[in-house]
């Protein structure tokens, strides 16, 4: 059955057209995949879009055979989990996969979220699949805070007890919806279980529905490039554009070998590092938890921390939670925040790149304040980078516009 | 009869029939948005509960759970209870003046049924987190002694009575609660038998 290349995809009969009569599969490997263009001059930033995939199906497999194990009660959790890193073959290795993908999903997703800010691919005609993207962001951040409290330890506790708590900022049915989220009078047994179904069920399916319309999303406008600028206005004679590479098999094989160095620093992690001098596990967590008493230093795990210290820095309950969730759903307005006609940072003026360079630096800072004790220097730091925070966002609209661009070329430069 | 379809008609149909569905749905969700609620097995673990504290010595400080929360039953020695009018100054609320924060019984200067036993809900007001017992004074020029809440910061005084400038918005909450006898307290229950 051997075929030349020209022939995949236009079956003239036999099992592939009995198929192709009943359900479009080469239509949908075709506009998918093998006549999907992407443009030539992507960079190693465009990477982790496919690793963000990669991260998701490891999560997804060494979830479900740790469901096989794991049992989501608060007499049983704890013990639950010592058992899958002792006593069940392999165990710690699907456990510390899936711990340790937890940090990584969010170190590929920051990276995504990141280019996508560099070149401007949130801005028209892909506002929605930037939208989508940061709805796969907050499912995430659910998925990730369901899935603390699983091993009933005392950062599980204590953290889900300080986020739920958050609820109850929200004036009048504030405690009410505290104890409609916990679904007991404090958090318990009862919490363990419904945050289990949310977290093996629910968010889950939830993430893959929404990782699917994103792409479909994308493939729809097409991706933007490392100059912002439109290939498909850009076509040869026949119908390609110019400046485009099927996504299969040329990106396919260069992402390859972008997942082959990230499974190399993945596994050397799990295997060398998994909780990262507790930074992927907090080092409080391998204590059950203990109503009585609250570890002296409570910290989120660090991709929460950004937006605990912004929580922090803030003297008030309700306006600390106001401005904290205000910090999570800003960047949902990048779109019409920018009002750049340049998409890309490599034809921006000064302004925009000082204002995301100071960005970067206020989000890393705010990332290690809020892993640090209650201190007031800690405190006033945390204050100063929150305007900064803030002010990159809220100041856009200004900048962006007085901002002097540079002329953005036709097609794209190819760098060698 | 293809060219008079009546569009009105079927406009009004089609509205009704989504709106139908809706209602529908909308009920049929309330069982399971309802069953998120808790149980009546929860409900009936908040039972008050009885804790002896006829060994609590002057300036000590134990902790029950009662409906999954930790109180706090400290008793306090003289000095304590004298150095609870030197900090009003730097309270939010030094009079208890929100009522969602005690039963009345307990709006008093000592916030508590008998001056000497503090009960609150070991609870921080702001996020939920256990304070920690420091009760001696210093070393900070303003610090009389009471409770420091680690997660962000949040302090107390002797009577779980909120400082001015930290996060949580509200005295330590006081449970309901009587003496059953002079070294019995019930949590839970203000009068009448369990």
């Amino acid at each position: 059955m051997a075929r030349i290349e020209s022939e995949i995809g236009v079956p003239k009969g036999g099992f592939m057209k009995w198929i192709d009569d009943r359900f479009p599969w080469t239509e949908t490997m075709k506009y998918h995949i093998t006549q999907y263009y992407a443009s030539k001059n992507f960079n190693w930033w465009y990477i982790f879009g496919v690793l963000a995939m990669v991260v998701l199906i490891i999560q997804l497999f060494t979830g479900i055979f740790l469901t096989m194990n794991y049992k989501p009660s608060a007499d049983e959790a704890f013990a639950s989990v010592e058992y899958i890193m002792r006593d069940v073959e392999w165990g710690w290795l699907i456990r510390y996969m899936h711990s340790t993908g937890a940090s990584f999903f969010f170190i590929v997703i920051y990276l995504h979220m990141f280019r996508a800010m560099l070149y401007g691919s949130y801005q028209k005609p892909r506002e929605l699949i930037w939208i989508i993207g940061m709805l796969i962001f907050f499912a995430t951040f659910a998925e990730a805070f369901a899935g603390y409290l699983l091993p009933w330890g005392q950062m599980s506790y204590w953290g889900a007890q300080v986020i739920i708590s958050l609820f109850g900022a929200i004036p009048a049915v504030g405690e009410s919806v505290v104890e409609y989220i916990r679904g007991d009078y404090s958090i318990s047994d009862i919490t363990l279980n419904r945050f289990f179904a949310l977290h093996v069920v629910l968010i889950p399916i939830a993430l893959i529905a929404l990782v699917f319309v994103h792409i479909v999303a994308l493939h729809h406008v097409g991706s933007n490039n490392p100059d912002g600028v439109e290939i498909k206005d850009h076509k040869g004679p026949d119908g390609i554009p110019l400046d485009g590479v099927a996504f299969h098999p040329y990106h396919t094989s260069k992402d390859l070998v972008g997942i082959i160095v990230f499974l190399m620093v993945f596994c050397a992690v799990v295997f060398f590092a998994p909780d990262m001098g507790g930074y992927f596990l907090e080092h409080a967590n391998f204590e059950p938890a203990n109503m009585m008493a609250t570890p002296e230093h409570i910290a989120p795990v660090w991709y929460f921390t950004p937006f605990y210290a912004i929580l922090r820095a803030v003297p008030d309950k309700l306006w600390g939670a106001v401005l904290m969730a205000s910090a999570v759903l800003l960047p949902l307005f990048l779109p019409w925040l920018d009002r750049s006609r340049v998409r890309s940072i490599r034809y921006r003026g000064w302004m925009h790149r000082l204002a995301l360079t100071l960005f970067v630096i206020s989000f890393v800072t705010l990332g290690w304040l809020g892993m640090q004790p209650v201190e007031s220097i800690y405190v006033t730091m945390s204050r100063i980078f929150s305007v900064v925070y803030f002010g990159f966002f809220l100041l856009m609209p200004y900048y962006t516009v007085i901002d002097k661009t540079r002329p953005v070329p036709d097609r794209v430069v190819y760098r060698g | 009869m293809t060219d008079d379809v009546d569009q009105k008609r079927r406009h009004f149909l089609t509205v009704a029939t989504a709106v139908t569905g809706g209602v529908g749905i909308a009920f049929a969700m309330y069982p399971f948005l309802a069953s998120l609620k808790p149980s009546a097995r929860a409900q009936a673990l908040g039972a008050p509960v009885e804790v002896p504290i006829g060994m609590l010595e002057p300036g000590e400080m134990i902790r029950v759970m009662w409906r999954g929360r930790v109180v706090y039953i400290l008793r306090r020695d003289p000095g304590m209870l004298s150095r609870l009018h030197e900090v009003t100054d730097l309270l939010r609320d030094p009079d208890s003046a929100d009522e969602e924060q005690q039963p009345i019984f307990a709006v008093n200067e000592y916030r508590s049924l008998k001056p000497e036993y503090l009960v609150v809900e070991g609870s921080c007001t702001h996020l939920g987190c256990a304070p920690l017992a420091q009760f001696e004074v210093g070393p900070a020029d303003d610090w009389f002694g009471g409770f420091f809440c680690p997660c962000h910061g949040s302090r107390f005084d002797l009577a779980g009575r909120v400082y001015k400038g930290v996060p949580a918005p509200a005295n330590l909450r006081v449970p309901p609660y009587r003496f059953i006898r002079e070294d019995i307290i019930m949590i839970g229950a203000e009068s009448g038998a369990a």
